[in-house]
């Protein structure tokens, strides 16, 4: 078994506020390995972003990581020095942002963007950056990489700044990269483009990446492992082929039929009822009983891990059945 | 970018065509023209040679043409008061105004900012509290009495630096300036200063506004993502975002600046255009008030031309934009 | 859905405005500040020991004394030190507050009405109206205050009237643009339309309907321009253009004292100076309260 790159174990981040503590991450754990790709799949409000923030040490007050452990390679990297987390970002775990027109500066030309990142991490001189920087763009399939290199963002078109936003993830051959929601921005056939893109890059590089996204159906065709959170917990996780072909969370049963695509034409769409709760007042126990058509008195407890084997994990009394077993 | 500017160019003319329009009418139109050229004690026949010169007996507009024609030939009367054309005298006191002028600017620019910048990223410090009480205080306190303070601190109490006039004055391209020796410096810290007060307050605010919201924006987060050191992202991401609107700001308040130099010259006895055109107000001598007016509309039309230009070059979104359009 | 709680309470706006104003201590302090200030403006004539321009009072034997030195004749003591003329400054600034007070007011409540007036026509009716309006009051601001205050006293001579003029020529632009911004923003909104449909007279709409909705930014602005106009005021008679000797504001008070800075006579020019720096910080203060206090409420209506 090869070592994981990436341990999460019980990771807890709190947002502390007048109103009350919002327990944004609230104990969650996976571990990933060298060129594996995950997705971390939930709604708007689940945690996921404050994952990817919270590994990556970018949470800033009112929030703070109150526990658990995030390691690379072994390395603990919780509780790290500000300075060391700095030497780390953009150079052994990179990030993509959602939007790319507003996280480039848009008065700064491309080429300066990518520079910086390169001189930050490594001793170079700065041809050899931009050499680099040329490199990187080429490699994420931008046309006269050199040209557009003294280009500023609002020069490009959406899918090429995430394109960009991409290359200058790869600069300094990360480990892991965490992508938050890259393509939601973006046109459906960018969007394909950008996923068997990066799909590419990790098999080649060896680097392993973080997908997160509420649409279940990219995480079908790109990833290896998913993990579904919810109200800040993770409640299932496993291969890809394990949980959407056999979902044992009502949660994430219910996500999978809201796909449009697996609807049979003329009857209703599916819907899970209600909404995500204020991750300032979850109930007790299970957050999601309160929209679970199989809940019952049980589910005040805070339900435990169940592993099914084969990777499969999660977190319910009333799972749904196997399918996987009857076929 | 040449069209641009030529266009922008054009505008600024017309500007100041319906301005001198405006002068004109204002100074001459009221009361009797020919009191705006001749002392009320001329003779008969100066009156006449006057009249003939300027055309003051033809109807208003050809006036005005023969004002304009004299104007831009740099005829704009003699001053009653020292016998010598207006446009010279004012001409010569140019330079002196300038100087404190521009300096004050550079004093509200090298302080404020880095005042602001650093009040932004530590809001919740003492520091930051004092700074912004001393900004009130900036914007408060009338011009006159901070020179009057500053002179009674600094030259009468210290015994520092001289409170009034300029130092030694050097010629630098054609140009007297007087920065350049060390007594000239000594003249012009406290007249400076005291000019850019009310600037260091209106930057420090603006640029903590600024800085505030930078600070907030997406591509601050992903600066921090990418491991830039703190030192980068304050001064390049953030600086270069905040710069455009201080410097328009800035820009325009340099009309201002000019302006109250009028106040300060006649606090330091700064011999410079704004103690020229007290004096002349105080004794009506209306060449030189004439011509105190066109000098400072063409100084303001130049400069809202300059910031039009500089703003477009500072901020790529607008240069490319205009060069499509 | 939120529903604001003070709705439910009951309270007047101005009950909500108050509570939200004394929320800064600074802000307290400058009202308070304020209104001692005007308080002693309006009873000038009453408290001060010497009515400073009767020239019976003035004793000639007693000028240029330091602070609290005692009168040749021991009748009172000079508290804050006597100017060339032997005229009490403490008096004299009793005196001085109250003109550049009254000014200040007078000025900005003048000009205030006017720029609001026609702020308002020009943002309600638009077109040629509005052109015009807005064209003059553009030119007009393109240039600094002091500049035209100057050039108008130069070309109509000083006087108290002509300086209140100036100051109202200054300040009017200023006015009619927030107006006509509010009044553009406004005229949009469904309850002047209700209006003009039961055909309520335009002027009626205009002051009674258009009017209180467009007062926040102008009120905020108006308390600021009392204290630009009390500096405009003082540095126009500093430079000897502004009031004229006979009615001394604490400008000109404080060019008196100029001379007699370099040979340490400092309490001339520094005790006035220091009351019209308390007027116009404690004006700012208030107006930077009022400023946050009122802009939030804007968008709770």
């Amino acid at each position: 078994m090869e070592k994981p790159v990436l341990e999460v174990k019980n990771l807890t981040t709190h947002f502390t506020s007048r109103a009350g503590i919002g327990k944004a991450v609230n104990g969650v754990s996976f571990s990933l390995k060298a060129g594996e790709i995950m997705g971390l799949v939930g709604e708007s409000g689940s945690g996921k972003s404050m994952t990817g923030f919270s590994i990556m040490g970018l949470i800033d007050a009112p929030g703070k990581i109150v526990d658990g452990s995030v390691r690379l390679n072994g390395r603990e990297l919780v509780g790290i020095g500000e300075e060391q987390m700095r030497s780390i970002r953009g150079n052994k775990i990179a990030m993509i942002f959602q939007d790319p027109m507003m996280t480039l500066n848009p008065v700064l030309r491309i080429d300066t963007q990518m520079v910086e990142t390169v001189l930050a991490h490594q001793n170079v001189s700065t041809a050899m950056a931009l050499q680099i920087a040329c490199n990187a763009l080429r490699r994420v399939g931008i046309p006269s990489a050199g040209e557009r290199l003294s280009c500023y963002p609002h020069q490009f078109s959406g899918g090429m700044r995430q394109r960009v936003a991409i290359a200058i993830a790869m600069l300094n051959n990360p480990e892991l990269i965490i992508c938050d929601e890259p393509t939601t921005a973006l046109d459906v056939t960018i969007q394909s483009q950008i996923l068997s893109e990066m799909q590419k890059l990790c098999k080649e590089s060896g680097t392993a990446l973080i997908w997160i996204t509420h649409d279940l159906s990219v995480v079908a065709g790109l990833a290896d492992s998913v993990s579904v959170m919810y109200a800040g917990r993770i409640v299932e996780s496993g291969t890809v082929r394990e949980v959407i072909e056999s979902p044992r969370h009502p949660y994430t049963h219910g996500l999978l039929g809201c796909a449009p695509s697996r609807n049979v034409r003329g009857r209703p769409m599916q819907q899970i009822p209600g909404m995500t709760p204020q991750l300032l007042q979850l109930p007790s126990g299970c957050a999601f009983r309160d929209r679970c058509a199989r809940a019952s008195e049980l589910c005040r407890v805070a339900p435990h891990l169940v592993h099914a084997g084969q990777g499969h994990e999660y977190r319910c009394f009333h799972p749904m059945e196997n399918t996987r077993e009857a076929a | 970018m040449l069209v641009f500017i030529i266009r922008r160019l054009m505008q600024s003319i017309a500007v100041l065509f319906v301005m001198s329009l405006l002068v004109f009418c204002g100074v001459y139109a009221i009361g009797n023209p020919i009191d705006n050229l001749i002392p009320p004690d001329a003779s008969a026949a100066d009156r006449a040679r006057t009249i003939a010169e300027f055309g003051l007996d033809k109807p208003l507009w050809e006036q005005y043409a023969s004002f304009l024609h004299n104007a831009l030939a740099g005829n704009l009367g003699d001053s009653f008061a020292y016998s010598t054309p207006a446009l010279k005298l004012i001409m010569e006191r140019f330079p002196a105004t300038m100087e404190l002028a521009v300096c004050a600017i550079l004093i509200a620019t090298v302080l404020g900012i880095p005042l602001g910048m650093w009040s932004a990223m530590k809001q919740k410090s003492a520091g930051s509290k004092i700074v912004l009480a001393t900004s009130i205080l900036g914007f408060s306190l009338p011009t006159f009495w901070v020179g009057l303070m500053l002179i009674m601190l600094f030259a009468v109490k210290l015994g520092w630096l001289p409170s009034s006039g300029r130092g030694e004055v050097q010629t630098l391209f054609g140009v007297p300036l007087s920065f350049l020796s060390w007594d000239g410096l000594r003249h012009l810290i406290l007249p400076a200063l005291n000019l850019a007060l009310f600037n260091i307050a209106l930057v420090i605010r603006l640029t903590r506004a600024g800085t505030q919201e930078a600070l907030l924006q997406d591509y601050v987060k992903f600066a921090r993502a990418k491991g830039l050191p703190n030192r980068r992202i304050i001064g390049v991401h953030v600086l270069k975002n905040i710069l455009i609107p201080i410097i328009t700001v800035l820009a325009l308040q340099f009309g201002s600046i000019i302006a109250f130099a009028i106040v300060t010259e006649s606090v330091f006895a700064w011999p410079g255009m704004g103690k020229l055109i007290i004096d002349s107000i105080r004794v009506l001598d209306r060449p030189v008030i004439v011509a105190y007016l066109l000098v400072i509309v063409m100084l303001f039309t130049l400069i809202n031309l300059v910031v039009d230009v500089a703003y477009s070059l500072l901020d790529p979104r607008v240069r490319l934009s205009e060069i499509k359009g | 859905m939120k529903i604001s709680m003070q709705f439910f309470r009951g309270e007047s706006p101005f009950a909500r405005l108050a509570r939200g104003y004394c929320s800064s201590g600074f802000a307290v302090a400058g009202l308070i500040l304020f209104v001692a200030l005007a308080t002693l403006a309006l009873l000038g004539p009453v408290l001060a020991p010497q009515n400073p321009y009767d020239l019976a009072h003035l004793d000639l034997m007693d000028s240029r004394l330091e602070p609290g030195r005692l009168a040749g004749d021991g009748a009172m003591h000079y508290w804050l030190g006597t100017d060339e003329q032997g005229r009490d400054m403490l008096s004299a600034i009793l005196y001085g507050i109250r003109i550049s007070m009254t000014v200040g007011l007078v000025s900005t409540a003048i000009a205030l009405a006017i720029g609001l007036t026609l702020g308002l026509l020009a943002g309600y009716h638009g077109g040629k109206v509005e052109t015009l309006i807005m064209r003059i009051a553009d030119i007009q601001l393109s240039f600094p205050p002091i500049l035209i205050a100057l050039i108008l006293l130069a070309l109509s001579g000083q006087g108290y009237g002509k300086i209140i003029v100036a100051l109202i020529a200054v300040q009017w632009a200023y006015y009619a643009r927030t107006a006509r911004s509010a009044a553009l923003v406004e005229r949009k909104k469904e309850y002047i339309e209700a209006a003009t449909l039961l055909r309520i007279p335009s002027h009626r709409i205009l002051f009674k309907h258009l009017l209180p909705n467009c007062m926040p930014p102008l009120i905020v602005i108006s308390v600021l321009q009392i204290a630009s106009a009390i500096s405009l005021e003082s540095t126009l008679s500093f430079l000897g253009m502004g009031l004229p000797v006979t009615e001394p504001s604490l400008g000109l008070l404080i060019a008196n004292g100029f001379q007699y800075l370099l040979s340490g006579k400092y309490w001339i020019s520094f005790f006035p100076g220091v009351a019209l720096l308390l007027a116009i910080v404690s004006i700012n203060l208030v107006a930077d309260q009022l400023r946050d206090v009122l802009n939030p409420r804007l968008q709770n209506h």
